[in-house]
Formats: C-alpha cells, sequence, structure tokens
C-alpha cells in the first residue's frame, strides 16, 4: 500500500502513517533530550530509599545538591543523619499556655522550606470557643484572625502530624514510599512518592499535604541545611508534612517549633529517657493524644500544666 | 597531761564529727545546686548595681508612692510593695521571707517560695521557652526573661496571619 | 504467525470502513479525546493545581469516575452469571459485547488513575519486584492486582472467543470455563477490594461503615447492566447481531432487584446515620441538608437518589419494563444516578467536613472535567473499535485465512 500519494493538493498521507507518524512526535516530545537528562534517567530510575546501600544513596544525594544548587543557585547540603539508637521521640503541647499566635507555625516555615505560593503549612491552629465542644474538633476554626491573641472566650490548640506508633498513613501507601524510622519519625522519600494522595485520606490529623504545583520558595529564604527525608526543596506532585525537623532533632536540636514558641508551650524529648521534660509531663500531668479511640498511638501529648 | 590530751583528743573527734557529718548537715539546708546555666539578668541599662544610688542612703520602708522608678507600676501580689522582693539593706540582692539573700542571677529561687510547682517545673524542663539540645546541654533562662517580674502577666499580641483557605489557591 | 500478524492487520483494517454515521461519531469522539488531551497536558504543566482538588478535599471527580466504572466492569458478571451458570441462552449471547465492555470499563479506569496521580511517570513504583508495592497492607495495592487480573480474564475470554470464531472454529469451554468460573468472584472481589479501599480508614467516618461494601455491589449491579441494555439496543439496531428482547427484560428484571437492595441500604444508613446523630452523621447531613451554610451537594444528591427511586419502580414492574421507551428512560435515570452516587454522594462527603472539621466546597474545575469526557470519549472509541471488528466475527461475516481455510475474508 503506497504510503504517500501525491494529489493536486499536495502530499497526502493516508491514515496509518499520519496517526503512526503524530504519535511518534508527541511521545519524542514528551521524552527528554540529551544533556541535562542523564540526570532525568537517574532519577527516574531511583531505587526505593530502603533498598539502597550507602554508595547508592550517597551517590543519590550527589545528584540532588547538584540539582538543588542548580536550581537555586545556592549550595545546599543534603545530610543522611540516621535514627539515634535508644531514642523515641515524643512531643508534648501545654494546652494551658498556647496563645495561637502562630509563631510555631511559621517557624516551621522558614525551617523546613515549605512552598510559600501555593501555600503550604506543616502546623495548624486550631481555635475554639470556651464551653463549647472541642474534642471531635468540627467546631474548630483555623482561620481566626483577631487583632490580639489570646483573646478571652476562645483557646487554642496546634495540630502537626502526630508521628502516629500506629500509621494508618504508612498502611496505605501502596509503594512505600512513606514509612516509620526507629526513632518514631514518619518519613516520606519524596523521589518515590507517586502522588496518588491515599495517604493523606488515610491520615485522621489532616497532617500531610499534597505539592499541587511546583513549590515555590524564592531562593533567599532557603534553608541550605537540609535531610534526605525532611526540609529538602520537595517536587510538584508528592506529598509532604511534619517530620519532627528530622535535620535538627537527629542532631540533637529542638524542632523550630518548640525553639519558636514565645510561652514555651511546647516540649520535646526522648521518650525512652527517663529524664526528659516529655516523661517528665506524661508523669506528672494528665496527658491525652487526639482521636486516641483510633488506635494510631500518636506521640503528641497533649495536657494542661496548670494545676497537677 | 591529761587534761591536755582529753583536750586533744574531744577536738581530733569534734573535728572528725564535723568532717564526716558535714555532707548530711548541709544537705538538710536544700542548697539549689548551681546547675541551671542562665543568661544574665536582663536589666535595663545603666540600672544595675542599685548600690550605686542606694549605697548610704537613708531605708524608708513605709509602703508608698515613690519619687523614682515611677516607671514601674506593681501588678504582682495584690497588697504587696517593693522590699517583699527586694533587700532594703542591700539592693544588689533579693531577700526571701525568711531573710535569705538570693543574687539577680537566681532570682528564680526567690520566685520559687511562691510559685513552687511552677519552679519544680522549670528544673525539669517543663515550664518556659525550651531552646537548646534535647540529649545535650538545655538552654535555660531566668523567670524574669519573660515574665517582667512588677507586672507578669503576658500582654496579648499579634497573631501572625491565618492560612490561605483552599478555595484561595489558584 | 505469519497469518496471525496478517489476520491481526485484517482486524485493524474493519475499523477504518464504515459509514458516515461511523465517521461523525469517530471524528466527535476525537474531538473530545484532543481537548482532554490537551486539557491532562496543561495538567501535566501545572500540576495537579489546575482541578478544584485541595488538600481537605484530596479526591475528586476522577477517583469519583474510577469507583463508578470499576462498578460497571464488574457488573459484566451479572450477565456471566445467567449465561453459564444457569445456561439462559438468550443471554449467553451477548455475554461476550458484556465482557468487552468490561475491558474497556478497566481499561478507563486505569486512565483515570493515571491522570489523578500527581507523579505519573513513577506508576512503575507500584509494581511488584521492580517497584515497592506495599501488599497485602495497602489496599490500592491490592486494587491494582485484582484490576488487572479482571482485566487479563476478560480480555482473555474474550478475544480467544473471537478468535475461535473468527476461524470458524467454537470455542472450547475446557478452555475459558475455568476462567469464566473464575470471572464471577473475581468480578465481585474487585468492586469489594475498590469499597475496602474506601471502607479501611478509620480516619473518614463516612467511609468506615460497613454497610459501604454491600452498598457498592448493589449499585454496581445496577449501573452496569444499565448502560449494557442501551449499548445492546445500539448494537441490534447498528448491525445485524441478534438480541432476544428476553434477554433485555431479563437484565432489567435483574436489575430492579439490585436498585431495590441499593434503596435498602440507602434507607439503612440513612436511618443509622440521622437517628443517633452523632458526630458521624455530619457526613450526610452535609450530602442531604447542607451543613454549617454549606449546601452545594444538596440539590444533585436528592435528584439522583430521586432518579433511582423512579428507575426503580419502571424496572420492577413489568409493563413499564417491557415498554422500551420506559425502560430506555428507566436506564438514564439509572445511569446518571448512580453515578452522581457512587461519585460525588461517596468520595467528596468523605471529605467533607475534613479531619480537623473544616468544609471545603468541592466543585470540579473545568479542566478536570475536560479530561474526565476525554477520557469517557476515549473509552467509548476503544469499545466502538472492539465492536467494529467483535460483531462482524460474532455475526459471521468477517473470517479470516488460515492454513487449513481458503476462504477470503470479506470486509
Amino acid at each position: 500500500m503506497k504510503k504517500v500519494k501525491k494529489t493536486r493538493e499536495g502530499i497526502q498521507l493516508d491514515r496509518r502513517t499520519f496517526l503512526k507518524g503524530a504519535a511518534l512526535g508527541v511521545a519524542g516530545a514528551a521524552l527528554p533530550s540529551s544533556n541535562a537528562d542523564a540526570s532525568f534517567w537517574d532519577s527516574f530510575f531511583q531505587k526505593h530509599f530502603q533498598e539502597m546501600n550507602e554508595a547508592e544513596i550517597k551517590q543519590v544525594i550527589e545528584r540532588l545538591e547538584k540539582e538543588y544548587g542548580e536550581k537555586y543557585k545556592k549550595a545546599i547540603t543534603v545530610g543522611n543523619e540516621k535514627a539515634i539508637p535508644g531514642v523515641l521521640f515524643g512531643y508534648g503541647l501545654d494546652l494551658s499556655r498556647c496563645i495561637g499566635c502562630r509563631r510555631c507555625e511559621y517557624a516551621c516555615v522558614d525551617e523546613n522550606n515549605q512552598s510559600k505560593d501555593p501555600q503550604i503549612h506543616w502546623i495548624t491552629v486550631l481555635r475554639f470557643k470556651k464551653g463549647e465542644k472541642w474534642v471531635d474538633l468540627e467546631g474548630s476554626d483555623k482561620y481566626y484572625n483577631p487583632d490580639l491573641v489570646p483573646e478571652p472566650e476562645y483557646f487554642y490548640m496546634p495540630v502537626q502530624c502526630q508521628q502516629c506508633e500506629n500509621p494508618p498513613c504508612v498502611r496505605a501507601c501502596p509503594t512505600q514510599a512513606t514509612w516509620k524510622e526507629p526513632d518514631g519519625i514518619v518519613v516520606v522519600d519524596y523521589n518515590w512518592c507517586i502522588g496518588c494522595r491515599y495517604c493523606m485520606a488515610a491520615c485522621p490529623y489532616g497532617a500531610r499535604h499534597f505539592n499541587w504545583t511546583e513549590p515555590n520558595r524564592d531562593p533567599e529564604e532557603i534553608n541550605t541545611k537540609t535531610h534526605y527525608l525532611g526540609n529538602r526543596p520537595r517536587y510538584k506532585g508528592v506529598v509532604e508534612k511534619c517530620t519532627f525537623c528530622i535535620q535538627r532533632t537527629r542532631n540533637g536540636r529542638y524542632p523550630a517549633c518548640v525553639e519558636a514558641c514565645p510561652v514555651g508551650a511546647r516540649k520535646f524529648g526522648n521518650l525512652l529517657d527517663p529524664n526528659s521534660e516529655i516523661r517528665y509531663a506524661i508523669e506528672h500531668k494528665r496527658v491525652f493524644r487526639l482521636k486516641e479511640d483510633l488506635n494510631t498511638y500518636p506521640k503528641f501529648y497533649y495536657f494542661f500544666a496548670y494545676g497537677v | 597531761m591529761d587534761r591536755k590530751k582529753t583536750g586533744l583528743f574531744l577536738s581530733l573527734v569534734a573535728f572528725l564529727g564535723i568532717v564526716i557529718s558535714s555532707p548530711y548537715l548541709l544537705a538538710e539546708e536544700q542548697e539549689i545546686p548551681k546547675k541551671f546555666f542562665v543568661p544574665p539578668p536582663p536589666f535595663s541599662p545603666g540600672i544595675f548595681p542599685c548600690s550605686q544610688c542606694h549605697q548610704g542612703m537613708p531605708v524608708n520602708r513605709k509602703p508608698r508612692k515613690l519619687e523614682m522608678h515611677q516607671d514601674i507600676v506593681l501588678k504582682h501580689m495584690p497588697g504587696g510593695w517593693c522590699f517583699d522582693c527586694h533587700n532594703p539593706d542591700n539592693r544588689d540582692k533579693l531577700r526571701m521571707a525568711n531573710g535569705k539573700l538570693v543574687s539577680f542571677e537566681e532570682s528564680y529561687i526567690l520566685c520559687g517560695q511562691c510559685h513552687g510547682t511552677i519552679l519544680r517545673e522549670w528544673k525539669a524542663g517543663l515550664h518556659g521557652k525550651r531552646t537548646g539540645m534535647w540529649n545535650g546541654e538545655k538552654q535555660y533562662r531566668l523567670c524574669v526573661h519573660c515574665h517582667w517580674p512588677h507586672e507578669p502577666r503576658f500582654k496579648p499580641i499579634k497573631p501572625l496571619p491565618p492560612p490561605v483557605k483552599p478555595s484561595d489557591i489558584k | 504467525m505469519g497469518n496471525l500478524i496478517k489476520n491481526f492487520f485484517i482486524a485493524l483494517r474493519q475499523i477504518f470502513i464504515g459509514n458516515r454515521t461511523y465517521y461523525l461519531w469517530i471524528a466527535f469522539l476525537s474531538f473530545f479525546i484532543l481537548l482532554g488531551i490537551s486539557a491532562y497536558i496543561d495538567q501535566l504543566n501545572r500540576g495537579l493545581i489546575t482541578t478544584a482538588m485541595r488538600d481537605q478535599v484530596s479526591w475528586g471527580l476522577y477517583i469519583s469516575n474510577f469507583t463508578f466504572l470499576v462498578g460497571v466492569a464488574a457488573a459484566a458478571v451479572l450477565l456471566v452469571v445467567p449465561a453459564y451458570l444457569y445456561n439462559f441462552k438468550p443471554i449467553k449471547e451477548i455475554v461476550l459485547f458484556g465482557e468487552l465492555l468490561a475491558v474497556t470499563a478497566i481499561t478507563m479506569c486505569v486512565f483515570f488513575i493515571l491522570v489523578d496521580m500527581g507523579q505519573p511517570m513513577r506508576v512503575w513504583h507500584i509494581l511488584p519486584v521492580i517497584g515497592a508495592m506495599h501488599f497485602p497492607a495497602s489496599l490500592l495495592a491490592w486494587d491494582v492486582v485484582v484490576l488487572n487480573g479482571y482485566l487479563a480474564i476478560n480480555a482473555i475470554i474474550a478475544f480467544y472467543v473471537l478468535y475461535r470464531l473468527s476461524i470458524g472454529k467454537e470455542y472450547s469451554m475446557s478452555v475459558i470455563g475455568p476462567l469464566i468460573i473464575l470471572s464471577i468472584p473475581w468480578a465481585v472481589s474487585i468492586h469489594t477490594v475498590t469499597a475496602f479501599l474506601y471502607n479501611g480508614l478509620s480516619s473518614r467516618p463516612f467511609w468506615n461503615a460497613s454497610i459501604l461494601a454491600p452498598r457498592f455491589l448493589a449499585s454496581a449491579f445496577c449501573s452496569g447492566p444499565a448502560i449494557m441494555l442501551v449499548l445492546f439496543q445500539i448494537i441490534r439496531k447498528l448491525s445485524e447481531v441478534e438480541i432476544d428482547n428476553k434477554a433485555i427484560f431479563k437484565i432489567a428484571e435483574l436489575i430492579a432487584y439490585a436498585m431495590g437492595i441499593n434503596l435498602f441500604l440507602l434507607g439503612a444508613e440513612a436511618f443509622k446515620e440521622f437517628y443517633s446523630g452523632a458526630v458521624d452523621s455530619y457526613s450526610i447531613q452535609y450530602l442531604y441538608f447542607g451543613l454549617h451554610g454549606k449546601a452545594s451537594l444538596v440539590p444533585w444528591m436528592w435528584s439522583a437518589t430521586l432518579f433511582n427511586i423512579t428507575a426503580f419502580f419502571l424496572f420492577l414492574f413489568p409493563k413499564t419494563r417491557e415498554n422500551f421507551l420506559t425502560l430506555n428512560l428507566g436506564c438514564l435515570l439509572i445511569i446518571m444516578g448512580v453515578y452522581i452516587e457512587k461519585g460525588m454522594g461517596l468520595v467528596v462527603p468523605g471529605f467533607v467536613p475534613d479531619t480537623l472539621g473544616e468544609i471545603y466546597e468541592y466543585s470540579p474545575s473545568t479542566s478536570e472535567i475536560i479530561v474526565t469526557m476525554g477520557i469517557w470519549a476515549g473509552g467509548a472509541l476503544l469499545y466502538t473499535l472492539l465492536l467494529k471488528f467483535a460483531v462482524p466475527i460474532y455475526t459471521g461475516k468477517l473470517r479470516f485465512e488460515t492454513k487449513e481455510h481458503r476462504r477470503m475474508s470479506t470486509g
């Protein structure tokens, strides 16, 4: 069958050839071409983080640092600190002190390189009216904007990833892109996540956030000390969440939100250390956790320090 | 001869007794060890040492409105006044209810005599702004670094902006 | 082998042979497909922000359509059971078209998942061995396994039967019999697994109800056969395939029973939520009455319920069931009713109110709707093309060359 016919109007391809050509053309345009994209293919074929050995991880980190350097014109280090043995992180929140000022929310944004436009916040501060329902969270308001806080008739409760001991998100993930580390932090591998958002449906605390578009961060505001599983710059189409500032806590420092709180409502420490302040809180205060009935066993303990 | 020997012997016993029992005696006084490394007290510039003005000044223990220090309005402990905490005889120290003197660098001991439960929690790391290293040296602060002792209740502050609503994310 | 390839191209050539209506239909579908592709390319460039989904409602139109189509695919079994288990001859002849519909529906499901993913190039991560499939913990991993298995079963059965018919031979029950028997529980399982992936989430009380899986199956067995009834009438009209009215009326009767069960389950769910009135009931309250003044889905849900009830009665009574006007009206009502109920009436209220009590009223963006229409057009095109050579083979018009036969293929 002749593929190309010359007619009065010009060259006429027969349908099949046209379709074949068009398909190849579209596919060809979609494929990454030439140079910059040896990196693309490395990225595409990157293995699951837990299946890579140290040498492979080192290569991945080198590639990432190079990519970030090119993108943000800054030297960004991607760390890979392992969990400290004998450590299980716990977080305490003193509800009698939180004044709803949101300084934790924004300190987190600065420390963890979150996108400013579209805005992603890992911490949500909820406001409740005194005397009304609050435990089921249905009456909460996160968009409050008074002139001054605290307001006399309201109280405030910040929520972020609870780093559950029995995390529903880890169970739900079809590709094992999110898992629980030995020190209790639930992490996401941004290079493995396929963006199906099943984990977001599974999380009872609204703690997981999605990059609906390319995250937008001013290079001036980038925190250059990052962790592979934590605050390194993310991509469009992947899920992210609070990691208890893994880049800080695995180096012995407090998470940014703990240090930012002006009234000392946030406490952090090692649950396995009997002398830590979080153990003190658990042993001396009446601690509770959100949605305990779901048996997620969160590590985020709320309590009221006023009174014993 | 015997009296001398007895005297020596008794002194030796007494000396040994004091040396051996001193740790136990001292421990009962509940000396607060100086292991809370806190930053220096946040004095207004030039106000310390107080003795630079108060040295030699006659002491007037009558509660009254002062001619100096008029910027300080006491809203702490209703019915109280300056000398409930400040030491009239030496302004460079604070004074506890039992007369014991406390330096400004350890003012938490003074606060703790009324706010004992808070002091207990502060020592455990549960009270106050938490910075430093969770598995190493925590940074402690004096009470007065956050609570202005003359009006300790926090004033309301302006909150940071609320998050963007999902319908506004384009 | 050479014959096989030659025959494949002969079958392929069938799709280029048709009358004007056929080409107009293909052009119509291609228009929507191209629109859909362009909207999807925009979505690939900018990310899923082109949809109206946000953190609070992170699944929307795409997953709604996916859920609906899994039900349609599962319903092919409604034909298989009477055809093969009860040897009900009028239906036996049309099982093939039901299976081709199942193949099309599963393919559309796969496309809806692909367009919903944030990183579609990484889809291989979900595979076992080369990826990191989280089986058996993740219900999505189960869904991948069962859906692809169902696709394979139906494709094998349908193409095997077509191939045997095309070379003028009978198909052997010993080959496809076990597969057909397997497809019955497998069809139930695909929709059960899809129901379970919602059901297993304790974070979403609207979904975390035992009634979800039975409701899924009941509504699947209404909507899938209703689509098939419409399609069979079209096939009957446009080709020489004979489909007995008895088959159509029997299917309609089965739809009536399935819809009856569906309505009963809806009633049961409504009673539990509204009577006990606990916090878990806020989602269904949002659907039917609005919550805190937000009520965008209310008219949709009442319409859907009205459609379903009307269709139920239309199909229940033989008089309206056997009248083609009311029959087709009933089919249309059921398709619309179940589409709304299973789509927006299932996915969105799971996220409203969200886990922290916020209400975000999701309403699909134009880009989302165009991509969805593109995939539906693609599915329609696929089914059309499949039928384009399946029907001539079925009616005996098309036969292939084999080494034994020297009959020429006609076209």
